[in-house]
C-alpha cells in the first residue's frame, strides 16, 4: 500500500481526498491529512453566509465522520513545519515526523497585507477563515456598544466588495477604498465599474477610488486612515482585502522550486521540482499564474489524483477565470477575456442608464465566436453566454441579439440548454457536462434534480449552474415522455393545486384523512403546513384546530424569534390607531418588558414574550379591543395607507378609509405565501402600494389596481391590472384575483413569481379577472365572500378554550419557565444574547 | 454551550435506572410534541399517534442551542421518524438522533414507556 500525505485541508485539499477515495484502486493508497485550521475543510466560497444563518458546521464540506468512514486519517490544528524530500519525510510543529510515498501540498494562500505603517493595530482584520469572521463579529459588536460604527475595506475587488457587504450586515457604516481608478479592476471595464460604483453607493457603501493609504492611525486600535492625497477617513475597523499570496513558505524552506513572484512551480501533471511531491490549489504556480478560484483548483486535484493513481490526465493549458459577484445585491459577472480589443475583435456593448444595466460582449470579427464579456445589473444571461464561450459554440446570425434579446419574434435568441453540445460543461466547479446529466436521466440512473445532484455533485459548488441543471433534467424527462411533475414531497405525489381540488371536492377536513386517502407515510414539515394552509383557505379553519400540522409560528399564533421567544403584532388596520390604544400597547409592553419596534407595515411589534406569557398578553390586548394581526401566518398581513384626502392637501381619495375596509375584509385570509396590500391617495404613492401584492392608487375617476409586486430580496413593482375603478369593482376584482392566486399558486410562492410562471402572464390574468374567460369569476367571488363571513379572531378563540390553552406552557410537568433565555441591553431596551 | 450539550447523552432502554413520570398521554398533542423537565434537563416528548409510538429527545437544538425542539413538527423521511426544528427546520431522526440534512449534529434520545395512560421517560441518573 502507498502512503499519500496531504498538507492542507482546505477546499482543494478536501476535493483531492474525495476524488482519490472514489477511485477504483483507492484501496491501494492510505491517506493522511494535516490541516492547520481547527476544523475539517469548509466551504470558503460561501464564508460570508456565516454572518447570515449558516453555522460553522453547516459550512463543512464533509463532517468528520466522512473522513473516518473513508479511512482518511485527519489531523486538525496540525501545522506542518518542514519537508525533507530526500528522506520523503515531513515534520509537524510538534516535531513529530511522518514518511510518505506521495506528498500533496495544498496550503492555499493567505491575504496579502500591504506594508502600510500601522497595519498591526487592533481593529485591522483579514477575511479568509471562520476565525477571522468570529474576530470581526465580536470586535464590531464591542465597537457598536461604544457607539463606533465606521468600517472600511481596503481593496475594491471581488472579495473586498463581499467583505464590505458583510461589514454592512454587521451594522457598520461601510467604506470601500480602492487604489485603482475603478472597482473590480481585474474583471470590469470603466463603464461597468462606474455603474457598479453607483449601485454599491446606493446600498449605502461609500466608494473611494484612486486612494493610496499612507498610514493607519490610532492610540489603542485603529481610529483613522491617512491617504497620499493628504485626506483622511475616520475608521473604527478595517478589513484588508488587497489580494492573496500563495502560502509557499513550507516548500520554499525545503528546497522545492518556487516562482519568482511566489507560488510552488508545477508542470501540467501538477508535479513540483521534487520527485513524488505535487502541489495544487491556490499555492500552485501553473503556466506562470496563481488561480484564486475553486474551479481550477478542483481541476488540479483531479489531475493530481489521476497522476498518482496511474492515469495520464494533464491540466489544460489555459485556465478559465470567469466569475460572478455574490451576495452584494446587484448582479455582476465577467467571463472569458472581458477586455480584449484588437483588430480581430468586435466589441458590442449596451447600456441602459435608467435601468442600471450594462452588457458587453467581445466576439470575433466574423461574428462566429464569443471571446468574453461583462454583465452588470442583469446577469441572467451569464450561464448561457458562458456556455457559448467555454464551448466555443457558433453564435446566432446577429450576435448583438445575445445581449439585446431577439427583436421582433418571441423566441429567445440564445436557444435552450438542450441545444448545447453534450460536451458543454454545465457545472464548472465539479466538472459535470451536459452529456453526463442527460445520460443519467436517459439510462434511468436518475429521475430528478436531487438524484442528479447526489450522483454528480453538480450545483454544490458556487451554485450558479442550478437553473441550467433544473432545465436539463426537466427537458430530458420530457423528451423521454415522462411527466415532469411538481409534487409536494415524498408523502404526496400531487401539487398544491391538485390537492386543493381533492380536499375540496372530497370534503376532507383533517390532515390524517388527506394523508390516508391521497398520500403515504406520516407527513413532514413540508406537507403539513402546506395542507394546513389549504384547510384554512378552503374552510377558513383557524390554526387552533389542527395544531400539530401548523408551521412553527402558526402553532403558537406568534412569530418565533432567534432565542425561542415570540413577538406579538396586533392588527392595526390601515395603520390608523387611537391614542388610547397606543397607550394600551405601551403599558402591556412595559408590564411584560417587551422590546418594542414599529414594523414596515405600520403596526407595532412587541418582542421577547415567553411561550407562557402569550395568552396573558393577548387577554389584555383583546380586552382593549385588539385582535390578531396574523403577522405569524402565510396570510394577509397589512394594507398600508398614506393619510389620504381627509388630511392631505394633494389627496384624491380617502386612502385610509379604503385601506381599513380592505384590511378588515381580508383579515385572517390564509394564502400560499404572505400577502401585503397598499392604498395611496394620489400618484405620489406614499403608501408604496406598487411594492405590494396588491396596490391601489387614487387617480381622477377612481382607483388604479396594481397586482403582484413585492419588496424583499428580489423587489418587483406591481403591474397595472385595471384602471379608474370605483370601490365596488375594485373589491370585486381583488376578490377574484386573490382567490385565483390562492387556488393555483405553488406552496410558498408569492404573487410576483406566481405571475411570472403563469402562462400568458398579466394579459391572461386580465382575461381571467376582468373578462372572466374561464367562467369562474362568480365562483371566485362567492368563495371569497364565504371566507370573509367565517372570519374569527383565532387568539380570542384560543384564550377562551382551556384545551387550546394547553400548548402555551413551556413544561408539561412543571410551572417553571425556560431558564435558558438570556438578554443583553440594547439602547434603552434589550435584545437576545447572541447565538453561541 | 458544550456544557449544555454534555448534559444530554442518549439512553438505551436496557440501561435505564429511573423511569420518571412526566404526565398523562393526553397531556401530549396527537402527532406532536411537548416539553418536560427532569432535574436540570429539558426533554421533548412526542406522541406519534400515526405510528402508535412515543419518542423523546433533548429539547435543545444543537444548531443554535435554543430550547425549542418540542415545538417542532414531526413526520418521517423514507420511513425514519423525525422532528424538524421550528427555528431553521433542521431535521433529526427520532430513532437515533442523527441529523438528516447531512450536518454534523446529533441529538440525544431517551426511551419512553406508557403504562395505564401514564407517560414515563427513562434516565440513567
Ligand atoms: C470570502 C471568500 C469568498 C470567495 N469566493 C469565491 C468564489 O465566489 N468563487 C471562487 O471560485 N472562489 C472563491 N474564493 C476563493 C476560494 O475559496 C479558494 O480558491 C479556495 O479555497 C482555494 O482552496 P485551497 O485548498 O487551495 O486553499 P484553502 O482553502 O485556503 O486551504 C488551504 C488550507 O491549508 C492550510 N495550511 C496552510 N499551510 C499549512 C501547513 N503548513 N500545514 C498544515 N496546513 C496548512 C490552511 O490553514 C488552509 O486551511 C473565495 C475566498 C474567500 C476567502
Amino acid at each position: 500500500m502507498k502512503k499519500v500525505i496531504v498538507i492542507g485541508n482546505g477546499m482543494v485539499g478536501y476535493k483531492f481526498c474525495e476524488k482519490l477515495v472514489n477511485k477504483a484502486n483507492s484501496t491501494d493508497f492510505s491517506i493522511e491529512v494535516f490541516g492547520e485550521e481547527p476544523r475539517p475543510a469548509y466551504d470558503r466560497v460561501h464564508l460570508s453566509e456565516y454572518f447570515g444563518d449558516k453555522s460553522a458546521n453547516e459550512l463543512l464540506l464533509a463532517p468528520s465522520k466522512w473522513y473516518l468512514e473513508n479511512n482518511i486519517k485527519l489531523h486538525t490544528s496540525s501545522l506542518i513545519s518542514s519537508i525533507d524530500p530526500s528522506k520523503k519525510e515531513i515534520k509537524t510543529y510538534k516535531n513529530e515526523s511522518f514518511t510518505y510515498d506521495y506528498l500533496v501540498i495544498v496550503t492555499g494562500s493567505s491575504p496579502f497585507i500591504p506594508p502600510i505603517k500601522g497595519v498591526e493595530k487592533k481593529g485591522v482584520f483579514v477575511y479568509r477563515t471562520l476565525e477571522d469572521l468570529d474576530a470581526m463579529k465580536s470586535y464590531a459588536s464591542k465597537l457598536k456598544s461604544e457607539g463606533k460604527i465606521e468600517a472600511a475595506v481596503l481593496g475594491g475587488g471581488l472579495l473586498g466588495l463581499e467583505a464590505a457587504n458583510a461589514a454592512k450586515e454587521l451594522g457598520m457604516n461601510t467604506h470601500v477604498i480602492e487604489f485603482a481608478p475603478r472597482l473590480m479592476p481585474r474583471q470590469l471595464d470603466l463603464p461597468a465599474s462606474n455603474l457598479l460604483k453607483q449601485k454599491v453607493e446606493a446600498m449605502n457603501i461609500q466608494v473611494h477610488l484612486e486612494k493610496a493609504t499612507s498610514e493607519i492611525l490610532g492610540e489603542n486600535g485603529i481610529e483613522s486612515m491617512a491617504f497620499n492625497d493628504n485626506s483622511s477617513l475616520k475608521v473604527d475597523m478595517l478589513i484588508i482585502s488587497a489580494g492573496i499570496r500563495p502560502r509557499d513558505e513550507l516548500a520554499r524552506n525545503s528546497g522545492i522550486k518556487i516562482g519568482e513572484r511566489g507560488g510552488i512551480w508545477v508542470n501540467n501533471k501538477m508535479q513540483t521540482s521534487e520527485k513524488d511531491i505535487y502541489a495544487i490549489g491556490e499555492v500552485a504556480l501553473y503556466n506562470d499564474g496563481i488561480y484564486g478560484l475553486v474551479a481550477p483548483g478542483y481541476d488540479m486535484a483531479n489531475v493530481a489524483v489521476e497522476q498518482i493513481t496511474g492515469g495520464d490526465l494533464t491540466m489544460a493549458p489555459s485556465i478559465d477565470m470567469s466569475t460572478q459577484l455574490k451576495l452584494i445585491g446587484t448582479e455582476v459577472a465577467s467571463f472569458g477575456d472581458p477586455f480584449i480589443e484588437n483588430d480581430e475583435v468586435a466589441v458590442i456593448s449596451f447600456e441602459n442608464k435608467h435601468k442600471g444595466i450594462y452588457k458587453r460582449i467581445n466576439v470575433t470579427k466574423d461574428g462566429k465566436k464569443l471571446l468574453g464579456g461583462i454583465l452588470v445589473g442583469d446577469a441572467s444571461d451569464y450561464n448561457t453566454l458562458f456556455q457559448l464561450y467555454i464551448n466555443a459554440m457558433k453564435l446566432p446570425e446577429n450576435p448583438e441579439d445575445l445581449i439585446l434579446g431577439a427583436r421582433g419574434g418571441e423566441a429567445s435568441s440564445v436557444g435552450s440548454v438542450m441545444d448545447f453540445p453534450d460536451s458543454a460543461q454545465i457545472c464548472s466547479c465539479e466538472s459535470v457536462s451536459k452529456g453526463a446529466i442527460c445520460g443519467m436521466i436517459q439510462d434511468e440512473t436518475c429521475c430528478s434534480v436531487s438524484d442528479v445532484v447526489k450522483n454528480t455533485k453538480a450545483t454544490t459548488g458556487c451554485g450558479g449552474c442550478k437553473p441550467m441543471v433544473v432545465d436539463l433534467v426537466n427537458e430530458s424527462l420530457k423528451a423521454l415522455g415522462k411527466e415532469v411533475k411538481e409534487t409536494l414531497c415524498e408523502h404526496f405525489s400531487y401539487n398544491r393545486q391538485e390537492l386543493y381540488d381533492l380536499i375540496k371536492i372530497n370534503k376532507i377536513t383533517t390532515f390524517n384523512e388527506a394523508l390516508n386517502l391521497f398520500g403515504k407515510g406520516n407527513g413532514c414539515e413540508t406537507c403539513k403546513p402546506a395542507l394546513a394552509s389549504l384547510f384554512a383557505s378552503i374552510y377558513m379553519e383557524t390554526a387552533n384546530r389542527q395544531i400539530t400540522i401548523q408551521d412553527s409560528n402558526d402553532r403558537f399564533l406568534a412569530n418565533i424569534q432567534r432565542n425561542g421567544t415570540y413577538s406579538i403584532v396586533p392588527r392595526v388596520p390601515g395603520g390608523e390607531i387611537t391614542p388610547e390604544k397606543l397607550m394600551v400597547l405601551g403599558s402591556v409592553a412595559k408590564k411584560y418588558d417587551l422590546y418594542t419596534k414599529i414594523t414596515g407595515g405600520q403596526r407595532i411589534d412587541l418582542f421577547g414574550a415567553e411561550l407562557h406569557e402569550l395568552p396573558l398578553i393577548w387577554k389584555e390586548l383583546i380586552d382593549a379591543g385588539f385582535e390578531s394581526g396574523h403577522a405569524y401566518g402565510k396570510s394577509l398581513r397589512t394594507v398600508k395607507s398614506c393619510v389620504g384626502s381627509t388630511w392631505c392637501r394633494y389627496g384624491m381619495h380617502e386612502s385610509v378609509s379604503f385601506a381599513i375596509e380592505i384590511e378588515n375584509r381580508y383579515r385572517g385570509l390564509r394564502s400560499p405565501h404572505k400577502l401585503k396590500g397598499g392604498v395611496s391617495g394620489c400618484i405620489r404613492e406614499c403608501a408604496e402600494a406598487r411594492g405590494k401584492d396588491f396596490g391601489l392608487i387614487a387617480v381622477e375617476g377612481g382607483w388604479n389596481l396594481y397586482v403582484c409586486g413585492n419588496g424583499g430580496a428580489t423587489p418587483k413593482h406591481a403591474i397595472l391590472l385595471a384602471e379608474q375603478l370605483d370601490d365596488e369593482t375594485c373589491i370585486k376584482y381583488l376578490d377574484r384575483f386573490l382567490m385565483f392566486y390562492i387556488r393555483t399558486a405553488a406552496p410558498l410562492t408569492r404573487t410576483a413569481p406566481w405571475l411570472e410562471k403563469l402562462d400568458g402572464g398579466i394579459e391572461y390574468l386580465k382575461k381571467v379577472v376582468i373578462e372572466d374567460c374561464l367562467g369562474i369569476a362568480e365562483e371566485l367571488e362567492k368563495e371569497m365572500q364565504g371566507l370573509v363571513n367565517q372570519y374569527e379572531c383565532e387568539w380570542k378563540q384560543a384564550i377562551e378554550d382551556p384545551e387550546m390553552m394547553k400548548r402555551f406552557k413551556h413544561f408539561v410537568n412543571s410551572n417553571d419557565t425556560d431558564n435558558n433565555i438570556e438578554y443583553v441591553p440594547l439602547r434603552e431596551q434589550k435584545m437576545p444574547k447572541a447565538w453561541r | 454551550m458544550e456544557q449544555i450539550l454534555q448534559q444530554y447523552q442518549s439512553v438505551a432502554s436496557t440501561k435505564v435506572m429511573t423511569w420518571f413520570h412526566v404526565g398523562k398521554i393526553n397531556d401530549f398533542p396527537e402527532n406532536g410534541g411537548a416539553c418536560i423537565k427532569y432535574k436540570a434537563k429539558q426533554i421533548a416528548v412526542y406522541n406519534f399517534t400515526r405510528k402508535s409510538k412515543w419518542y423523546a429527545c433533548q429539547n435543545v437544538c444543537p444548531h443554535k442551542m435554543e430550547m425549542v425542539l418540542s415545538r417542532g413538527m414531526i413526520g418521517d423521511l423514507s420511513g425514519t421518524p423525525k422532528v424538524a426544528c421550528p427555528l431553521h427546520k433542521k431535521t433529526f431522526s427520532l430513532e437515533n438522533g442523527e441529523n438528516l440534512n447531512g450536518d454534523d449534529y446529533k441529538i440525544a434520545t431517551y426511551p419512553v414507556k406508557i403504562e395505564n395512560e401514564n407517560v414515563y421517560i427513562g434516565f440513567t441518573d
